[in-house]
């Protein structure tokens, strides 16, 4: 593919183009795999969207979709704990959390949108959330315990692509939360200085 | 909160006064229609080399356009909040990752560049590096005393002086570690001028005392005419008959991130690349240039940084001051070239997104680190790369959009830099009081003493498990030199393949600096940008 500025009409395409099939074909020859070529098949899969075409993605202005909320609510209070207050704050922290994760990914290129896309396609599809993430319960249903096992399994993977996504999720809900005022108190910064004159 | 905005607001803004006097700026997010610019230069990019060459190339009476991808924000816009100024001011939001994702990226984007962001530390080329690029690439005409006056210029321009306060703890304590250990340190200068010392720098400074490009050449630039376009990104040059005719822009949204349907296209008699070591390459690889040797993006360097962060008895408060005002080059000097990996170290400023999103683990592990926040010590170790044929550096690729990614595998003779820098760091910690040292590496582990750290991190295995790492230095790629086979840019900073190209920034070093590279690119861009406005100035004006 060429860059120059006769291509334009094809990248103005590629950029309105419908949404990847690529759930569907992964589904498809997933079965065709078996268990055993599944990750290295997963892995090639992210791979390849990772270095190809922001074909749809979510819009800078569009919320996340339902499933990667989902998963982002299920994985706050796991990768929070210790940091989210309990009682009754406890809720609208944990909402304040999920919105300035969806805040963050939304201020990202369309490229890496993409595949953060990718990566909750997969994390939301059942075979391959058993298989790759090694987590049986849907995520509205994962214990705690089970989903801090799947991210440990992710950070020490001998998988580039799995230490990778583990980085990711690390990244979005971390410096989403502690770029919020309200949780600065709690680690004893006392936010940026007044710059009053006199 | 609205007092303290009201208060803000009160600090003078001096480029809000020249926009209200008649600077030409385009916010190219806000267009309604297709545009085209005309200029004597048009200079890609507003950092330490395009708003260097802006300044000089307007002195000499040339008109100039600058294109820049980010936005025009100034010292009124930069309130100190991280979630604000990340998204705004870096590329990718500060998250900007190699192709294989195992370093991020720190890199400015936005009027001013890295120069806007950077923690104002400013190093001349280090001597042994000079040398190098004499010896191995044959470069003439760029050692210390060919670039002292160049120096003594860039030093004068954007205030490079001695800090006169003390150092913040963050920064007293690599000084107390390291002399504790008999290694050498010295003071860092810094280019500021009437500066309050609160540290902020990284989120653009509110004060206008860091004497960025931003507060100095851009505007000495558009009071002589220049016009400057912001959320514009340069995306290709149109060249025929070894000339580049034009060049094509994309508007991007006001978010910055996605492009628009508008183009503006730029009609110059000369043009400049001034992207920066990801933009220049990317820029020239889509347009499609003669590169005979296959050189561009080659050779991108990055300084691989290792992180380790401790807990000290003591508040460091490492969000406050100055960021960074101690370094130690000990275990650079010691490093020829063809030897194991040298590297630099310095303190890190320590606000709660980049110590959130830098210490590693999760949970009950990084809640704990996250509330010793004030008695957090970071320490850093930049690897000076490219200097040994195991370091060949990285290189930058296009995305099937078009967009760059920079492909740096990171191998054992990296790996075991890192691993020696850790321990440094882990030591010189402990010396300095520290009760534990947290190397920072994926898997999380603490040490209470530096001999239970110095055993662990000799038995780490080399490899990705080994460290974390960062970069806020990124160079190389369109190398400048005298031979052709191994330099795209000719000495002059010409594009060999085309007469009227120039590349004016990071990217044209043979290998990486050694030193936080800002003054490096003032004084190589001033001395080329000097030399081109004295060519064009002797050519006839149509």
């Amino acid at each position: 593919m060429k860059y120059g500025t006769r291509d334009r009409r094809t990248r103005a395409q590629a950029l309105a183009s419908p949404p990847p099939t690529s759930l569907r074909i992964t589904r498809r020859t997933l079965l065709k795999a078996g268990v055993a070529g599944v990750a290295a098949l997963v892995a090639a899969r992210w791979l390849y969207t990772t270095v190809s075409a922001p074909s749809k993605t979510t819009t800078s202005d569009a919320p996340l979709d339902s499933n990667a909320r989902a998963i982002l609510a299920a994985i706050i209070p796991v990768i929070l704990d210790g940091a989210l207050p309990g009682g009754p704050d406890a809720a609208g922290a944990r909402d304040e959390a999920l919105a300035g994760a969806a805040q963050a990914i939304a201020g990202l290129p369309p490229a890496v949108r993409s595949e953060l896309d990718q990566l909750f396609a997969l994390l939301a599809f059942a075979p391959t959330r058993c298989i790759v993430a090694g987590l049986w319960s849907p995520w509205p249903d994962a214990s705690r315990e089970s989903i801090a096992a799947f991210l440990g399994r992710w950070r020490d993977s001998r998988f580039s692509l799995l230490r990778s996504a583990y980085e990711a999720l690390h990244q979005i809900v971390l410096g989403a939360w502690y770029g919020n005022p309200r949780t600065w108190s709690a680690i004893g910064y006392p936010g940026p200085p007044s710059l009053a004159i006199g | 909160m609205a007092t303290e905005i009201l208060r803000q607001s009160t600090l003078p803004d001096p480029f809000r006064a020249g926009l209200s006097s008649g600077w030409k700026v385009v916010d190219a997010s806000a267009l309604t229609e297709d545009r085209t610019v005309e200029a004597d230069v048009a200079i890609v990019g507003t950092g330490a080399g395009g708003g260097t060459a802006a300044e000089i190339l307007t002195g000499a009476g040339l008109t100039v356009v600058m294109i820049e991808e980010g936005p025009l924000v100034t010292s009124s816009d930069f309130r100190m909040r991280e979630s604000e100024a990340y998204p705004q001011l870096y590329q990718e939001s500060a998250a900007r990752k190699t192709k294989d994702k195992t370093i991020n990226i720190l890199q400015g984007r936005c009027v001013g560049g890295g120069t806007t962001v950077n923690w104002t530390s400013s190093f001349r080329t280090p001597v042994a590096t000079l040398a190098y690029w004499a010896s191995e690439y044959g470069l003439a005409g760029f050692d210390a005393a060919d670039l002292a006056p160049w120096f003594e210029q860039a030093e004068r321009r954007v205030n490079v002086i001695s800090w006169p306060v003390e150092p913040n703890e963050n920064n007293d304590a690599l000084r107390r570690g390291a002399r504790a250990l008999g290694l050498s340190v010295g003071a860092i200068r810094r280019n500021v001028k009437g500066c309050w010392n609160i540290g902020y720098c990284g989120m653009g400074c509110p004060t206008n005392a860091k004497q960025s490009m931003l507060v100095t050449t851009i505007p000495a630039a558009l009071t002589r005419g220049a016009t400057l376009i912001t959320r514009a990104r340069a995306w290709a040059f149109e060249h025929a008959n070894g000339r580049v005719m034009a060049l094509d822009c994309l508007g991007l949204d006001a978010r910055g991130t996605d492009p628009t349907p508008r183009r503006i296209r730029v009609r110059a008699k000369t043009f400049i690349a001034s992207g920066g070591a990801i933009g220049s390459p990317a820029l020239l690889k889509r347009s499609e240039l003669p590169d005979p040797h296959d050189i561009v993006g080659k050779r991108t360097f990055l300084h691989p940084s290792l992180v380790s962060i401790a807990r000290m008895p003591e508040r460091i408060d490492g969000f406050s001051g100055a960021p960074q005002t101690i370094y130690s080059d000990h275990f650079l000097e010691r490093a020829s070239p063809g030897d194991p990996i040298g590297y630099k170290l310095e303190a890190a400023p320590l606000h709660p997104v980049l110590g959130a999103t830098t210490l590693p683990g999760f949970g009950a592990a990084h809640a704990r680190w996250m509330h010793e926040l004030p008695h957090a010590h970071v320490a850093i170790a930049l690897m000076r790369d490219g200097f040994h044929r195991e370091s060949p550096g990285g290189r930058v690729e296009l995305k099937s959009d078009g967009t760059p990614v920079l492909d740096y595998p990171l191998n054992d003779y990296l790996w075991d830099g890192a691993r020696r820098a850790l321990a440094t760091m882990a030591e010189i910690q402990f010396a300095a009081g520290a009760r534990e040292v947290m190397p920072v590496r994926p898997a999380a582990v603490s040490y209470t003493s530096w001999p239970e750290a110095r055993d662990a991190i000799a038995a780490l295995p080399l490899g990705p498990a080994t460290a974390n790492v960062v970069s806020a230095h990124v160079m190389g790629g369109c190398p400048l030199g005298p031979d052709s086979r191994r330099a795209v840019v000719d000495p002059s900073g010409r594009y060999r393949e085309l007469e009227n190209l120039y590349v004016f920034d990071g990217s044209l070093f043979p290998t990486s600096i050694g030193a936080n590279p800002q003054l490096s690119i003032y004084a190589i861009t001033a001395k080329l940008a000097s030399g081109l406005a004295e060519k064009l100035a002797l050519r006839p004006r149509s």
